[in-house]
């Protein structure tokens, strides 16, 4: 009731989420762009070898670094081809494709709002639909003396996204690049990177979809197929980052060069 | 009373559950159909069934009848031949007639208030359908009515089951009837569903399943095979209509990517040409 403000979602709730979106997240977002600026001037870029280059001995004659080069010209041209790129994948989705088969433009845009008639099937623009999976997937009765409610499952998908900011000291390992990274982490990442993509598609179907488990079966009889995976998808993505101390520590990792390689 | 406030509430543990449950009804085979932007007497011969059947009761009220330019009528074919409307506007003096002139939008006579009491809703607006249901949902709505003497308008359809729409074009399509066969397993009722070759719907019943399929029962003015072209007219204006600038997106996509290619190989030689030294 504190974010809705209201007893039902209304007018109030409308109000306040679109204050959210367009004041409070566009202010966060100058606050990041600082930070990322204030950060790239105090520890410099990362290379593929994840060397830390400030590190290194410095060149005799300039002081400074031996592996490292001017952001300008080197990553200004770099980034213009980038965004050249980038340009021509986004015209070819604007010119040709914009609805995307109505994952970009949705299909109920197109509707006036009503009210009285809610969607038969309402599923987030697709690149929450991970996070929608496993706030789906939290059941709102967690525990017997816990009231229910569906906050659990915001508190799950908000956790989701907010664990990112504790990498750096979850991340035990002696090495930051993959390339001298162990095969236990490498494991690890592709459990990630699976669950996350199956998460993404479990978000954007029906829970139905898979249909449910016989309804002979112990514990799980009669619930729905979908709805169990994503239960267990979720807790393998956080399982990457709540376990991250521990393999990283244990991983076998190669040996990092002294320079940067070419 | 009692099965309305059930409805009333199912419909809100719907809508409190998320997306849970909202598989719904089984959705039919469709017959395939593809919009054609570029085939302009496809959209003309569209206008014209538009003009003629739809906006009696639907309106297109973000599309402009002068914009039909678009597909190649002039200004004066279109005022004779297919603004066929006007509206009833409120005057100090009282409700006056209007006539529509060719750049109003096109807008129906009858009043949201009326079409409520008569349809049980108003009829949805048409100007971006298309975009809401795609154009295949919109063909083989149009072609699959059949008559129903338990509904309130004498008419159903598979695609869209209990519809409020009477089929307003039935003396073209001739009126067909539902033929429903029974099947022990899905796996024959899905054949069966196949070997129609035409619309049709697999629906679990309660021993196996059945297959509802369409007949003509007694033919229109038009041939199945017309009426199916016909209805792809009218579906492609649907779709015009829905994103009249459609075409003239796609040729400009085409010369600005021309653009960007240019730039990229500039881009790139400029990179490469830097980076020479770093390597």
């Amino acid at each position: 009731m504190w974010i809705r403000g209201d007893y039902t979602i209304s007018d109030i709730t409308l109000n306040r989420f679109f204050a959210f979106h367009v004041i409070a997240l566009p202010l966060v977002l100058i606050g990041l762009v600082a930070a990322h600026l204030t950060a790239l001037h105090e520890t410099g870029s990362n290379n593929p070898d994840g060397i830390e280059i400030k590190k290194q001995p410095k060149d005799p004659k300039t002081g400074l670094p031996l592996d490292g080069i001017n952001s300008h010209p080197y990553y200004t041209v770099k980034d213009i081809v980038g965004v050249v790129v980038f340009l021509a994948v986004f015209s070819v989705i604007v010119f040709f494709m914009p609805e995307m088969g109505g994952y970009f433009l949705e299909y109920n845009n197109f509707i006036p709002a009503d009210p009285l008639k809610t969607p038969e099937h309402i599923a987030p623009v697709w690149y929450f639909t991970p996070f929608y999976a496993m706030l789906r997937a939290v059941p709102s009765s967690i525990a017997p003396f816990l009231p229910a409610t569906q906050f659990y499952g915001v508190v799950v998908m908000g956790a989701a996204v907010m664990i990112l900011f504790a990498l750096p000291w979850l991340d035990r390992g002696d090495v930051k690049s993959i390339r001298y990274r162990g095969t236990l982490y490498k494991a690890w990442l592709a459990a990630f990177v699976v669950s996350f993509v199956l998460l993404g598609y479990l978000g954007v179907v029906p829970v139905t979809v898979w249909g449910q488990f016989p309804a002979s079966w112990p514990v799980l009889g009669g619930a729905d197929v979908a709805t169990v995976a994503s239960r267990i998808l979720t807790v393998v993505y956080f399982l990457f980052f709540l376990l991250m101390p521990w393999y990283t520590a244990r991983d076998k990792t190669k040996p990092v060069p002294a320079r940067v390689t070419s | 009373m009692k099965t309305k406030i059930a409805s009333f509430l199912a419909a809100a543990l719907v809508a409190f559950s998320g997306a849970a449950h909202a598989a719904g009804a089984p959705a039919p085979r469709m017959e395939r159909y593809a919009a054609d932007s570029r085939d302009v007497e496809s959209l003309q011969r569209g206008a014209r069934l538009f003009v003629n059947y739809c906006l009696n009761c639907h309106s297109a009220k973000y599309m402009r009848y002068n914009r039909l330019t678009d597909i190649g009528l002039t200004e004066s074919q279109i005022a004779d031949n297919l603004i066929l409307t006007g509206r009833f506007e409120d005057t100090p003096a009282g409700p006056a007639f209007a006539a529509t002139k060719p750049g109003d939008t096109m807008q129906v006579a009858m009043r949201p208030a009326d079409a409520k009491t008569w349809f049980g809703a108003p009829p949805p607006d048409l100007s971006v359908e298309a975009r809401v249901r795609g154009t295949e949902w919109l063909y083989n709505y149009l072609i699959s009515f059949y008559r129903d003497d338990k509904s309130a308008t004498g008419w159903n359809n598979l695609v869209f089951p209990n519809v409020g729409m009477p089929h307003v074009l039935w003396e073209l399509s001739g009126v067909s009837r539902l033929d429903v066969a029974a099947h022990p397993t899905r796996a024959t009722a899905e054949a069966a569903a196949i070997g129609a070759k035409a619309i049709a719907l697999v629906e679990p019943a309660k021993d196996g399943y059945t297959v509802k399929t369409l007949a003509l029962q007694d033919a229109g003015s038009m041939t199945p095979a017309e009426y199916r072209k016909a209805m792809g007219d009218l579906v492609n204006f649907l779709d015009y209509v829905a994103e009249p600038a459609k075409n003239t997106r796609r040729t400009l996509g085409v010369v600005v990517l021309i653009f960007l290619g240019v730039l990229f190989a500039f881009a790139y030689w400029l990179k490469r040409e830097y980076w020479k030294e770093v390597h």
